[in-house]
């Protein structure tokens, strides 16, 4: 996993609530059996138009470059398919910002070096109209300090993460290697509790 | 001390360790997998170079991909080939037991692990899937994870979590005639919301969720994941306990009894405290529809949909789904009726079917799919004699496997049609690209095929 300290970017704005696992990479698409390619098919039904043609008006089809997903309250929900959260780090993207996230999709996110910043409703909101009045708005993510500003503004907010998981991420670790070095309690564990 | 809630019980008997403000090293007992979201998860093992920690502790069934007509042929689709011939080969390199097509066990994941008695009380599952909430009905703790946390179980039979937050939500009294476990979960829902759950694990009691059978709770954790919670559970009682008896993988003889012995101590005491309660009366259930792309956005048949207040997500479900806000959704005409998935597709669900459409047919502008949640299950209706019935009325019987619920085989609805169906989700496109989802009780579903339209159950029963 690759580590994460600070980001600083543009922001690609997806003002809807409840976007589910299944309209970040419909099930069609899942038919893979490696990790790579997903960002291809990344919101597909909302990008591309059934002949394969671009929705003009779609915000991935209008905002290029942008390393930050602004979203709508309990993104993510739905379907626990962790290729929702390969397609959008293969896309491009590093960070999603939303006011509030499904638990499945944020412990993908977290396991694909993918940060879920959740920010309060009024924090969100003007973080969707900084970057309606500029898309080229700028948005800082400090992941040591924990803390998402608005570039040039005297806008910032703190967010929390858990400590366990802001040390992995900050270092790229991931927790396979962390619970195989757990092995000799797992087993102690599996003699004593299953006797 | 506080007593302590059903899933404190068995989730601190699997905490292997925690780490200090960090999530817990959770043990888990049996771990389910299928060709969707393992492929990965091998790959990533072999990379390491480790063998699978605890193969015997794992179960593989192909459900996803797989067709649902023609079982006995190579599956034509080149890339759900590639992925069910990866899960053999897989299972085949590290010995895990696979329920592959063909074998008599095969079937949806959720279905197969209770019917099979791989589901016991007191467990901790999981499985690379969100309705491994399914398996909480027999009183254990079962949950949906990602392929990283796959890779996790296979390397170590553990699983890095946070303990989530507990939750009891309690249905008081008793149903309507025509209003089944269905009809409740979808109330819950529509009523706290696709995120009123999230953080928490939640607790099903009250005399209403107690009464129902096996396969009704199933229904009713199957869609916890719907509320956003991490996962639900029954209190096992007789009625578990006389659903397990004498399946394959349940123990037997001096085993029963001591199980039985640890599984009547899992309940929540009286004394223990949730994080949350919440109650609900039976009696306010009606038969319930869902009329837009969120599993929240459900109605009782008999109403009329909710008014938008200029909410964008609402206004664009409703554009969707191409309903206009305060339309009543009875008498509303669709085209196809789904029967499946690991919501309702077991035998009882099949019957409940059968009886309504028993000597009907179905309705000239619909096409009726029903596919059972598994081989036992396809049996079982075959040796009732339902897929007479269910022939006769018109429905086509297909093979068993997740079908038309996430439509990544041919089982499609085409675009811009309605489909009344007994899957646990109507996001956009769920069902094949464009298409429109309606989610119901499969009796709602039943009566919407023989009269061709959203249809009150109560009305057809009189
Ligand atoms: S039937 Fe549907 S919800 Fe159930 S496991 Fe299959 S795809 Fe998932």
């Amino acid at each position: 996993m690759e580590a994460f300290t600070t980001l600083i970017s543009t922001a690609a704005p997806l003002p809807l609530e409840n976007v589910d696992t299944d309209q970040v990479i419909p099930a069609r698409f899942l038919k893979a059996t490696t990790r790579a390619g997903f960002g291809d098919n990344l919101f597909r039904d909302w990008r591309y138009h059934a002949d394969g043609t671009m929705k003009e008006d779609f915000v991935l089809n209008k905002v290029k470059g942008a390393a930050i997903l602004l979203a709508g309250k309990n993104f993510g929900c739905g379907s626990s398919r962790e290729h929702a959260a390969w397609a959008l780090y293969d896309y491009g993207f590093r960070v999603v910002v939303s006011s509030f996230f499904a638990d499945i999709f944020k412990n993908n996110a977290l396991n694909n070096g993918l940060l879920p910043v959740q920010v309060s409703d009024g924090f969100l909101q003007k973080l969707f109209a900084a970057v309606a009045a500029d898309p080229q708005q700028k948005i800082k993510i400090d992941l040591e300090n924990q803390q998402i500003a608005i570039v040039g503004r005297d806008e910032a907010e703190g967010f929390a993460i858990n400590a366990y998981k802001k040390h992995c991420l900050l270092n790229g670790l991931d927790d396979i290697d962390f619970l195989i070095s757990k092995k000799d309690a797992i087993e102690k564990f599996e003699r004593r509790a299953l006797a | 001390m506080a007593g302590k809630t059903l899933f404190d019980k068995i989730w601190d008997a699997h905490v292997v360790e925690a780490v200090p403000d960090g999530p817990q090293v959770l043990y888990i007992d049996r771990h389910l997998i299928h060709e969707v979201t393992s492929p990965q998860a091998f790959a990533g093992l072999e990379k390491r170079g480790i063998p699978l920690f605890r193969p015997q502790q794992t179960i593989a069934t192909a459900d996803h991909n797989v067709p649902t007509k023609n079982q006995h042929l190579p599956i034509n689709d080149p890339l759900s080939k590639s992925q069910v011939d990866a899960l053999i080969a897989n299972c085949a390199r590290h010995g895990v037991e696979l329920y592959g097509l063909g074998h008599p066990n095969q079937g949806i994941v959720h279905v197969i692990g209770p019917e099979l008695g791989i589901t016991q009380p007191g467990m901790t599952i999981v499985c690379g899937d969100s309705h491994t909430s399914t398996h909480g009905a027999f009183g254990c703790i079962a949950f949906g994870i990602g392929t990283s946390e796959v890779e996790q179980v296979f390397s170590t039979q553990c699983i890095l979590q946070t303990r989530p937050k507990t939750m009891r939500i309690k249905v008081n009294g008793s149903l309507a005639e025509g209003v089944g476990a269905k009809d409740i979960i979808l109330y819950i829902i529509a009523q706290i919301s696709t995120s009123g759950g999230t953080g928490y694990f939640v607790e099903f009691a009250g005399s209403a969720i107690e009464s129902l059978s096996m396969e009704g709770r199933m229904t009713v954790c199957n869609m916890s994941i719907e509320l956003g919670a991490r996962g639900g559970m029954i209190a096992p009682d007789e009625t578990t306990f006389a659903y397990m008896q004498g399946r394959d993988f349940a123990p037997k003889g001096e085993e029963w009894a001591k199980n039985m012995a640890f599984w009547k101590t899992l309940y929540t005491d009286e004394d223990a405290v949730f994080d949350k309660e919440i109650n609900f009366a039976a009696a306010d259930i009606e038969p319930m529809i869902t009329y837009g792309t969120n599993p929240a956005m459900g109605v009782g048949v008999s109403q009329p949909l909710p008014v938008a207040n200029g909410d964008p997500s609402f206004a664009k479900a409703l554009d969707y789904m191409q309903f206009a806000e305060g339309q009543p959704i009875l008498d509303q005409e669709v085209d196809f009726v789904f029967i499946g998935s690991c919501t309702n597709s077991r035998i009882e669900d099949l019957r409940e079917v059968a009886a309504l459409v028993k000597g009907r047919k179905k309705a000239a502008n619909i096409t009726a799919w029903i596919v059972p949640g598994s081989k036992r299950v396809e049996e079982q209706a075959k040796e009732e004699g339902l897929d007479k019935i269910l022939a006769e009325a018109g429905f086509e019987l297909r093979e068993p496997g997740c079908s038309a619920c996430l439509a990544m085989n041919e089982d499609k609805i085409p675009a811009g049609k309605y489909c009344v169906s007994t899957s646990n989700r109507n996001f956009e496109g769920r069902q094949g690209p464009g298409s429109r989802t309606l989610l119901a009780s499969p009796a709602t579903a039943a009566v919407a095929a023989i009269t061709g339209k959203i249809t009150d159950v109560r009305k057809f029963l009189n």
